[in-house]
């Protein structure tokens, strides 16, 4: 296998210098996000610590956050409830590896939390608990972040173990 | 009454790292030391930016060159808003150039005034003054001091409009 130091070497004005092996190139995309009325209402409703979702008229499933249809009917959805701040853990990971512009310290747990009465998981920080013991099936709550509630999910700083049994599985299975 | 709807910033970005192999890991030093290589073909032609095989037999390529500092714009497009992140900041010309000794052509961009840029125009390679072997090593291409290279520029212009 021919290296570059290889290939420079028989070229007079370049044999010898410090060759290049890696090359960073950022590929940057930077849109203007709208995230219309339905979780614009989801959105402002984070700061008073309220979860809003909606239901479908047909299906009847819940949706948080809520996108103003249901995607499995394609009709609209009409009706809007508020869901409690507990859920269970449908699935989760452990990531090593620190995201670019993210300050959460690296290992954290990243989960699907089915809120109580959603039909869909919310993507949530599991905290405050080794990693070891975060599992499917965990009765977990919400920690508000104090100093950042406003419009964002970032209001929800991450979710802690309830310290409940377990949830029956029957409960969380079709919503995995 | 529905609240108004909300609207932010939102920037995804990767930032990947690839290594560069031998062929463009040497063009990439090349352009740190201000040197722009060829890979030497098995047709003899020379191909810059290089190929790291050979377009004809796919064989590895493992013959470069050094190339001059002038070249041939062999065709063009007028950028009049440029972007951010662009090479420049003012409209320029997105350019293909063929450096003197190469065979084939280089995509960069041309400083020069609109009415100036056309196919089989001289131009000169413009060093950026912080080189760290990339692509933006060569800040841009600008019009040749004293245009003409007799011999090179008729066979592009026989093409231009
Ligand atoms: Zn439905």
């Amino acid at each position: 296998m021919t290296t570059a130091a290889e290939l420079l070497a028989g070229i007079p004005e370049l044999a010898g210098v410090e060759p290049v092996t890696r090359v960073t190139i950022p590929a940057r995309l930077e849109y203007t996000y709208s995230p219309g009325s339905a979780q614009t209402r989801f959105l402002t409703a984070l700061p008073d610590k309220r979860l809003l979702a909606e239901r479908c008229p047909r299906c009847t499933r819940v949706y948080v956050p809520p996108r103003g249809a249901c995607p499995t009917c394609g009709i609209a959805a009409t009706e809007q409830l508020e869901l409690p701040h507990t859920g269970t853990v449908t699935t989760f990971c452990i990531v090593n590896i620190a995201a670019k512009g993210l300050d959460v310290e690296v290992p954290y747990c990243y989960a699907y939390v089915l809120l109580d009465g959603a039909n869909v998981g919310l993507h949530a920080r599991i905290g405050d608990t080794p990693y070891a013991d975060v599992r499917i099936g965990q009765r977990v709550e919400a920690v508000w972040n104090e100093q950042r509630l406003g419009p964002s999910l970032a209001s929800i700083s991450h979710f802690r173990p309830t310290g409940e049994p377990d949830a029956d599985p029957e409960s969380y299975r079709r919503w995995m | 009454m529905p609240p108004e709807v909300l609207s932010a910033p939102l920037i995804v970005e990767f930032p990947f790292t690839r290594s560069t192999g031998p062929v463009l890991g040497a063009f990439l030093t090349g352009l740190r030391e201000r040197v722009v290589l060829g890979a030497r073909g098995s047709d003899g032609r020379v191909l810059c930016p290089p190929a790291e095989y050979d377009p004809v037999t796919a064989e590895e390529l493992t013959e470069l060159v050094p190339l001059g500092q002038l070249g041939t714009v062999t065709t063009w497009a007028w950028n009049e808003r440029p972007r951010p992140y662009q090479p420049l900041d003012t409209p320029f010309a997105w350019v293909l150039v063929r450096l003197d000794g190469a065979d084939t052509a280089l995509l960069h961009a041309l400083d020069a005034p609109r009415h100036a840029v056309r196919t089989g125009m001289r131009v000169a390679i413009r060093w950026a003054d912080e080189r760290s072997g990339a692509i933006t090593d060569i800040a841009c291409f600008e019009p040749a001091p004293n245009a003409g290279a007799p011999g090179d520029s008729h066979r592009a212009e026989g093409s231009a409009a």
